[in-house]
């Protein structure tokens, strides 16, 4: 049903990852990612996997949750696979067929990219998990405000996230509830050509822009009731305060980054 | 066999994950046919997630669900014939208006059945007339019209299918009273004139306690009981335990009764107590000739 579509995908949980500072989670994950995309060799990678395991491990989500992560971008991964297979022909030949060269270069940047990758994805998931999408959010107003000086909507920006988070549920419960009652008159959603399928989609579409238009006018006058201004001037009910693990945590991203220059440099697999 | 039967029908949303909640525990009712029920319970008790078994919209966890003797699900070509047999009308049915026309929009169901032209303008000239929408209105657009009437033009839509069933979940909802009662009136009238099964769910005993003759009350997702009105209402210590109420004039005449005055009655709404009152003073007052 509709309704198994989880957007923000936040995993609720009390452990130290989840307890992290957004605006350093956010920064960490940055680093990570520069960290793999400096990371040369296996060696570097293999750094960047005990990185990742240890906030993963830290972080009491379920294996599963990780694996169903990596699962719609796996064709990605199998495609720029391929690609990396047949069409690097420096090396070795391994195996030669016809036209199809394959060389032990080609196996190895084709393994360094997925593992490039499933690291990518596992990393940013694990932020994802373990930060609330409204968290999640906040933090990026932070990070970005200083962008202010130069007139760059950073809070607007923030709010608008806020509130598409805020109203995808509830749009989503919408949704199934009118094609729930259209079906109930008898709409065929599921059989038919494409365009008797568009054409069916039309009593959703219809009530769903209605309400979204209602509820957005809605939501604008309960605002404006409260007085809302944008964000100048304004403070928080919940302010972010850094505590000795965030800068822990950090200090800790900087030693794996410092790790993998030297392995770069030392011993360059 | 009634028309409506389940076998330990049991509904679990979000089986799997940290959400998981049962919504529907191994409930067994039949439901005559030509039967006029309430389906009461607390929100979230699982009043709309039964409902939305009797016509497929939702697939039983476990158990089974059959309609008019027919198993749903157990042949999924034959779910759109039994969904035009089970008419169901959500909370808030006027959100679900789209067609330019209300006269189009109450035509939906009844094309998607495949009908004839002209039985479908028959149908919806004679649910108009049911729920009492004015002819001038069927060609105004739906977003023109008033709260109650846009309720009242989505009820019709459904109507209009002439279901065997048909279910309305929480109909008054967010309505006046005024509007509430020409509601339950319509209700009441539709059950009269076309003898069909209606099966009316609410949290709000009163509204009930006026229309139906039956109740069947929902607790924590299993059935509490199901049973004609008098019976249900005579446990109203175990209904208020659960947060539902008896009318409040079924309260003052049990009240009445503990304190000596006789009388046979059920008493289930104000009109009806209206009577039972002028009544009781008549013959006293013979009585004291």
């Amino acid at each position: 049903m509709i309704k198994d579509i989880t957007i923000g995908q936040f995993f609720p949980g009390q452990s130290v990852i989840h307890r992290l500072d957004p605006r350093m989670k956010l920064l960490i994950t940055v680093l990570y990612i520069v960290m793999l995309f400096i990371a040369k060799g296996f060696s570097g990678l293999g750094a960047g996997v005990i990185f990742m395991l240890i906030g993963f491990l830290l972080s009491g989500i379920p294996i599963k949750m990780m694996l169903k992560s990596v699962k719609p971008i796996l064709p990605i991964i199998i495609f720029t696979g391929i690609l990396n297979l047949f069409f690097i022909t420096s090396g070795n030949i391994i195996f030669e067929w016809k036209f199809i060269k394959i060389t032990d270069n080609g196996l190895r940047t084709m393994a360094f990219m997925a593992i490039r990758i499933i690291l990518l994805i596992f990393g940013t998931s694990l932020l994802t998990y373990t930060t609330s999408p409204i968290t999640l959010t906040d933090a990026i107003e932070r990070v970005l405000s200083p962008l202010k000086i130069i007139k760059f909507p950073a809070h607007e920006i923030a709010m608008m996230m806020t509130i598409a988070l805020r109203f995808i549920p509830t749009l989503i419960e919408e949704t199934d509830k009118i094609m729930s009652a259209q079906k109930a008159r008898g709409a065929d959603l599921e059989s038919g050509n494409l365009i008797r399928r568009a054409k069916a989609l039309i009593p959703i579409l219809i009530p769903l822009f209605v309400s979204a238009f209602r509820r957005a006018e809605d939501l604008a006058l309960a605002m404006e009731c409260r007085c809302y201004r944008g964000g100048e001037g304004r403070t928080r009910l919940k302010q972010l305060k850094t505590a000795p693990r965030d800068y822990f945590a950090l200090a800790l991203t900087v030693i794996f980054i410092a790790a993998i220059i030297l392995l770069n440099r030392y011993s360059p697999i | 066999m009634g028309i409506i039967r389940t076998e330990d029908l049991t509904y679990v949303y979000g089986e799997g994950t940290p959400f998981r909640k049962v919504a529907v525990d191994g409930v067994n009712i039949d439901i005559d046919e030509g039967e006029i029920v309430g389906i009461i319970g607390h929100t979230g008790s699982g009043k709309s997630t039964l409902i939305q078994h009797f016509n497929g919209l939702l697939k039983p966890t476990s158990g089974k669900v059959f309609i008019d003797g027919e198993e749903l699900f157990a042949d999924k070509s034959r779910l759109k014939e039994i969904r035009f047999k089970v008419g169901l009308v959500f909370q808030y049915p006027e959100y679900q208006l789209f067609e330019e026309t209300v006269y189009k929009d109450i035509a939906f169901g009844p094309k998607n059945m495949g009908l004839s032209d002209d039985e479908v303008d028959r149908r919806i000239k004679e649910t108009a007339r049911l729920v009492g929408l004015k002819p001038e209105l069927l060609d105004k657009s739906p977003f023109e019209l008033s709260g109650g009437q846009k309720r009242r033009a989505a009820i019709a839509g459904v109507m209009a299918m002439e279901p065997k069933v048909l279910i309305l979940d929480e109909p008054t909802a967010g309505l006046d009273p005024h509007g509430r009662d020409r509601i339950l009136g319509l209700i009441k009238e539709y059950h009269a004139e076309k003898g069909t099964t209606v099966l009316l769910v609410s949290h709000s005993m009163e509204d009930v306690a006026k229309t139906v003759s039956k109740i069947l009350v929902m607790n924590d997702a299993k059935v509490f009981m199901y049973s004609d009105r008098s019976s249900v209402f005579a446990r109203s210590e175990e209904l208020s335990a659960m947060g539902l109420t008896v009318p409040q004039v079924t309260k003052v005449f049990d009240r009445l009764r503990a304190m000596g005055i006789e009388f046979q009655d059920e008493v289930f709404s104000i009109d009806y107590a209206k009577g039972l009152v002028l009544r009781l003073l008549e013959e006293k007052r013979k009585n004291l000739d």
